[in-house]
């Protein structure tokens, strides 16, 4: 033991002694380590963050069309509906004996970029994210009268927002020249706890106020001539003839596909129902040939790496045989040459791994605001996973078997070599 | 292979290095290099070891050491006979007993002078004990040989390839000496020093060799250094295989 710890600080010492040439290899295979685990990271993540976004949720329904499209819409804002479903069936469905609960929504309009969905109650009281988790309000009150809104922890972090704030919606979701409005301010009533999902980025409104906002709209655009005050809107009926999709919650999860049926032949309208589940599975299975490929790739770069360990540690022996024989000189075994050499390669791997890691530390650090802005995809700093430690336990093993090569190399060498070497 | 001491009667025991019909041979070679039917080296004996280049010099100093093993014949060292013990015994044996110096390159670049001298003791418990009751610490016997060698400890900060070839040959003095082995062996130590500087360190190593009572196989192509020595032996004389010079 103390035999060996020695050989290890040798190893440490002679590799210090030719950082150059392998300060290049450990930056190799830091990067390799970078781009494996990243993609790994990525990978998992998104599914993660995609899957936590809905759970509990047995059903969305929507009218028919794209079940990925409808997905991407209802839970995550992106994109947009291209038909919308009629209120009235969307009640029907929530009075069904199967049924325990709904959540309607309805998109369309933003503010500064983030999604306005409005919805009801149902919604703060039903959601559930990360398996059972639900929202909570960070600051302030929920939804209480017509103009109130409750926006997501992100939006109020990047906006600046807090209660009693006053903000006026645009109509649309993105775009140079947004109409806002500006007659029927909002009023920021609540701020949600973080959840690490789309809901962050999102403003909440009720399914009346959404209704009062476009009163005096048509197709699009407001009426000419035509100006309903926030005060005179109340007058009206505020009753949504549309929503754009509903997630439901059935009591029992083994009528799903009794329950999926019965929505898609829908006497009424056509209309959709798509389990989040099964929608995900597609997704994936569509994304996994570029996954893979990405993996396959990366792992071509670190076996590139390994190779220019082994590279470069074979290339060392050639100016290291002195170093060798007046080892075996002092009474190092043939073994002891084969264990520093070994140990060497070791260490490069682990310095190369652990600079790798804090890359990609940093990396996430820089680019997971970026993601969740542009994208609503959740990556997020954590120790590595059971399948990142499986990446790092095959590097490193790799990288042993790689130093493994040039060590039996030095052991044969220092056999034949014996004492004097003649170069 | 047997490791009887021989029908002569002598006791190889009595000796610090004792050959008999030892012959070696290189592997893909068809005439054995070395074919030595009797050298002896008693207890604190200096031999000088003379010979052609590529008469096989090296070759009976790595036999001696134990790195090479003899297709025939026995090797005792110390009264150990080295055909019996397993290769990892034999380094063992070989850090424990025996201290080397090369021709040049003598020391590891990244370890600085002290550590250099103390490599054997690391390797071998045995030399680090010896090292130890006789200084107090291995690092104060490395001290004491280094300042017997002249080397003032205003050097032993420097990195090692900052030492002229001297100092460089003083310190692996130093080293194959810490925790006093039995048996110094020195290949050709002085061929890369001038003719002053060939006295000066031989005149050390003599001296260190004679206080640690330590036998010394000294090998040289300067047949002017063999006046120090008790024992000159020219190696074509005691080979029957002649080397590769007589064929
Ligand atoms: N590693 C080796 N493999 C094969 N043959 C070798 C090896 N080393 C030495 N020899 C051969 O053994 C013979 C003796 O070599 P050795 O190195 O012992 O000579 P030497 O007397 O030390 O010479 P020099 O004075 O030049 O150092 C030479 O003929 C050489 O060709
Ligand atoms: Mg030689």
């Amino acid at each position: 033991m103390r035999r060996f710890s020695y050989l290890l600080r040798l190893a440490g010492k002679s590799a210090w002694n030719r950082r150059g040439t392998l300060g290049i290899i450990v930056f190799s295979i830091a990067l390799s380590t970078t781009l494996l685990l990243g993609i790994e990271k990525l990978r998992t993540q998104i599914r993660e963050s995609f899957v936590q976004s809905v759970s509990g949720t047995d059903l969305i329904v929507g009218a028919r069309g794209g079940s990925m499209q409808l997905m991407l819409y209802a839970v995550f804002h992106l994109g947009g509906a291209t038909n919308n479903m009629g209120w009235d069936s969307a009640r029907k469905i929530a009075e069904k004996d199967e049924v325990a609960w709904t959540i309607p929504i309805s998109l369309g309009d933003s503010h500064k970029g983030y999604p306005v969905v409005a919805t009801t109650g149902a919604f703060f009281e039903h959601y559930r994210f990360r398996s059972d988790k639900r929202l909570e309000l960070a600051e302030g009150k929920w939804i209480e009268t017509l103009f109130d809104v409750v926006i997501g922890a992100e939006t109020a972090r990047k906006l600046g927002y807090s209660p009693r704030q006053k903000i006026a919606l645009s109509h649309g979701g993105s775009g140079a020249r947004l109409v806002e409005h500006t007659d029927k301010p909002f009023t920021v009533s609540g701020i949600l706890a973080s959840t690490g999902t789309p809901v962050d980025r999102s403003l909440y409104i009720g399914l009346a106020a959404m209704e009062a906002i476009h009163v005096d709209w048509r197709g699009g655009a407001p009426i000419p001539g035509l100006r309903i005050t926030a005060e005179q809107v109340t007058r009206f009926n505020l009753e949504p003839r549309t929503i754009t999709a509903m997630l439901v919650g059935l009591k029992k999860r083994s009528h799903v596909f009794a329950f999926q049926r019965e929505v898609n032949e829908w006497k009424s309208e056509p209309l959709m129902g798509v389990m989040p589940g099964v929608v995900m599975d597609q997704m994936w299975s569509m994304v996994n040939t570029g996954e893979q490929a990405l993996l396959l790739i990366s792992a071509l770069v670190t076996a590139t790496g390994l190779a220019g360990l082994a590279a470069a540690i074979l290339a060392g022996l050639g100016e290291r045989r002195r170093e060798l024989a007046i080892l075996r000189s002092a009474g190092a075994r043939p073994l002891d040459i084969l264990i520093l050499t070994a140990c060497e390669g070791g260490l490069i791997v682990i310095s190369g791994v652990i600079c790798g890691l804090s890359a990609l530390f940093v990396l996430v650090a820089a680019i997971s605001p970026i993601l969740a802005d542009n994208y609503g995809i959740f990556v997020y700093l954590s120790p590595p996973a059971a399948g990142e430690w499986a990446l790092l336990g095959c590097i490193c093993l790799a990288g042993l078997a790689a130093s493994l090569f040039p060590a039996l190399r030095a052991y044969r060498m220092s056999l034949s070599d014996g004492l004097t070497v003649s170069i | 292979m047997g490791c009887s001491g021989g029908e002569t009667g002598e006791n190889p025991a009595a000796f610090a290095v004792f050959l008999k019909n030892v012959v070696f041979k290189w592997p893909g070679q068809q005439r054995p290099t070395l074919d030595i039917p009797i050298f002896s080296v008693s207890p604190g004996e200096h031999v000088f070891i003379s010979g052609p280049s590529g008469s096989g010099k090296s070759t009976l100093l790595g036999l001696v050491a134990g790195i090479f093993s003899p297709a025939s014949g026995t090797v005792f060292v110390n009264g150990v006979c080295l055909n019996e013990l397993g290769s990892a015994k034999r380094d063992m044996f070989r850090g424990d007993c025996i201290g080397f110096i090369f021709q040049q390159f003598n020391l590891i670049p990244y370890l600085s002078i002290l550590e250099n001298v103390l490599l054997p003791c690391r390797f071998s418990p045995l030399r680090l004990e010896r090292a130890r009751a006789l200084s107090g610490s291995a690092a104060a016997e490395a001290r004491m040989l280094l300042e017997r060698l002249d080397l003032s400890p205003s050097l032993w900060g420097r990195p090692v390839n900052r030492l002229s070839v001297g100092q460089q040959q003083r310190v692996a003095a130093a080293r194959a000496l810490v925790g006093r082995p039995s048996i110094l062996i020195a290949d050709e130590p002085t061929s890369s020093l001038d003719a002053d500087r060939r006295k000066v360190f031989l005149r050390l190593l003599l001296g260190e060799c004679r206080s640690t009572q330590a036998a010394l196989l000294f090998v040289s192509h300067d047949q002017s250094l063999a006046e120090d020595f008790s024992v000159v032996a020219h190696l074509p004389e005691l080979n029957r295989a002649g080397g590769e010079e007589a064929s």
